[in-house]
């Protein structure tokens, strides 16, 4: 428990870092901020265009793949704002940088969240919340005062599952000689999560559920709020999911950084 | 000169062949991707017969040649380019005796020539034998579409060089370098044709260059236009390269004055 205090009060230090860096490029930080913006709302008009065509896909609404969407956008936030290592092998591994991660105080992963932390990101959660606004009022959406720690809950989970699964696949840095090639992966299969899983097949909807469980981090959770009752259990499950598939991440790099030799540079 | 250029391909190529882990994962991202998008518009037609004036078999022909084409063209040489220019690398390269711009284009053209022949050939194979899919019946065919994929090769480092030269003036765009990824993708017709979008949409998508990179080839592609039909739009794709030139020279000669290495 000291351990984590002691994390956190390194995460304060590094986002104050963080903030004056970022502030010494101020163009930069709004052409970033309208940046990610833009990649947000890009997946939105393919929905809103996909739906000038056909009512609906599979049972779902145009309005209720929006809310999923919109959902989905605030887990991916909270993980892309922790997990900001999208070079990890570039930096870590390829030139060396790990040797010196692994001389510091508190753990290797968390030393290696800290460094490449973008808080700014976190816009990412306005604009999900935004957009799951409008789908619930064209939806007529009714919310319970708990709800609001169920979502907390239920997005923390999502980030968490992602950082499980990025975790473990960065960790395979260690293990080979590639050069790139992890990140790409990550940002290619994020998108199965955002529509509801029962429009693919049965086989991917196992994986999305049980291998690579990002239908927790989109449909599923988001389910809940859409009530849709069917899906309950699984939303419920979400947290379960999280704490396992975060174990196994860390797992995974744990058993990595031993298998990790120096590059020499 | 030319010979300069053709060992860096050769060199890229061989560099791509090295790594072998990313080589796979490519293959695999790429098979992920048309599976996605496979099923995804099978749900999206439900049992409907035609969408966008396209059938469900055409649909699923589009997606699969549309990624294939996309990895050809596709290069991250912006990615390079911006971390020359923190590193402070571009100083060197700005001295040596030939032109950076060249050089990452032809590095680029030997990444597209090595994806092309380990992902596009062997991805389209597998993927004629799962779904339904015609190839062009005739050489004229096959060779419009080469050439158009050229040409949207050549378009899409134009615009990944004006991206990259773009952190001379900015510093640091990796925002805008995403933001630029996910916007061809979509302006280009590859997750969605163009003929999907509503009249002004596609109006105005006529005015910007990302059809040129994957919709024109992709089109010629399924022989469903004429040849003429097909030597307009390879016309039109020549004219983007040319008027993409101009902000790229503009902005080298400026960055060659305006040049900050931070750090490095």
């Amino acid at each position: 428990m000291q351990n984590m205090k002691h994390i956190f009060s390194i995460f304060a230090d590094y986002l104050s870092q963080y903030f004056k860096t970022r502030l010494a490029y101020r163009t930069d930080f709004l052409g970033d901020f309208v940046s990610n913006l833009v990649s947000e709302l890009i997946n939105l008009i393919f929905i809103i265009v996909v739906f000038t065509h056909v009512p609906l896909m599979g049972d779902w609404t145009r309005d209720e793949i929006i809310f999923i969407y919109g959902f989905f956008l605030v887990p991916y936030a909270l993980f892309s704002m922790f997990f900001g290592f999208w070079d990890f092998n570039e930096r870590y591994i390829i030139r060396g940088e790990m040797d010196r991660i692994l001389t510091r105080p508190i753990h290797n992963l968390a030393q290696v969240c800290l460094e490449s932390i973008a808080p700014d990101r976190i816009f990412g959660v306005i604009t999900g919340i935004i957009i799951m606004g409008y789908a619930a009022i064209q939806l007529d959406l009714s919310f319970y005062w708990y709800d609001v720690f169920i979502f907390i809950g239920l997005s923390i989970s999502g980030a968490l599952i992602y950082g499980g699964v990025y975790t473990a696949i960065a960790a395979v840095s260690f293990f080979s000689d590639s050069r790139t090639g992890i990140a790409p992966m990550i940002y290619n299969i994020q998108q199965y999560g955002r529509y509801p899983v029962d429009v693919y097949n049965k086989a991917i909807r196992f994986v999305l559920t049980y291998v690579l469980p990002f239908a927790f981090v989109g449909v599923y959770p988001a389910a809940y709020f859409l009530r849709k009752e069917v899906w309950y259990t699984y939303a419920a499950m979400t947290p379960v999911v999280a704490v396992i598939f975060f174990g196994i991440g860390l797992l995974v790099w744990n058993w990595g950084v031993t298998k990790y030799r120096g590059a020499g540079s | 000169m030319r010979k300069l250029y053709m060992e860096l391909i050769r060199m890229r190529f061989l560099t791509m062949l090295a790594y072998r882990v990313n080589y796979y994962s490519g293959i695999i991202i790429y098979a992920i991707n048309i599976g996605a998008y496979y099923f995804l518009w099978g749900a999206i037609y439900g049992g409907q017969q035609q969408l966008g004036g396209l059938t469900v078999e055409q649909m699923t022909s589009y997606v699969a040649i549309a990624w294939m084409s996309r990895a050809f063209y596709f290069n991250n040489i912006d990615t390079e380019i911006a971390q020359d220019v923190r590193e402070g690398k571009v100083a060197i390269e700005m001295i040596r005796p030939y032109n950076y711009l060249s050089v990452k284009t032809a590095q680029a053209f030997g990444e597209g020539i090595f994806r092309f022949l380990f992902f596009a050939g062997p991805g389209i194979f597998l993927i004629s034998l799962i779904i339904p899919f015609s190839f062009p019946a005739t050489a004229t065919g096959w060779g419009l579409y080469l050439i158009s994929l050229m040409c949207a090769f050549l378009i899409n480092t134009q615009i990944n060089l004006v991206t990259g030269l773009l952190t001379f003036f900015l510093f640091r765009n990796d925002g805008m370098m995403r933001a630029k990824r996910v916007v061809v993708d979509l302006l280009s017709g590859l997750v969605l044709p163009i003929s999907f979008f509503p009249g002004w949409a596609q109006t105005a998508m006529g005015y910007l260059p990302f059809q040129a990179v994957n919709y024109y080839p992709s089109l010629i592609f399924t022989g469903a236009i004429t040849t003429e039909r097909s030597w307009e739009l390879i016309g039109f794709q020549v004219i983007w390269m040319f008027v993409i030139l101009v902000p790229i020279l503009v902005m080298w000669r400026l960055a060659r004055n305006k040049l900050v290495v931070q750090g490095g």
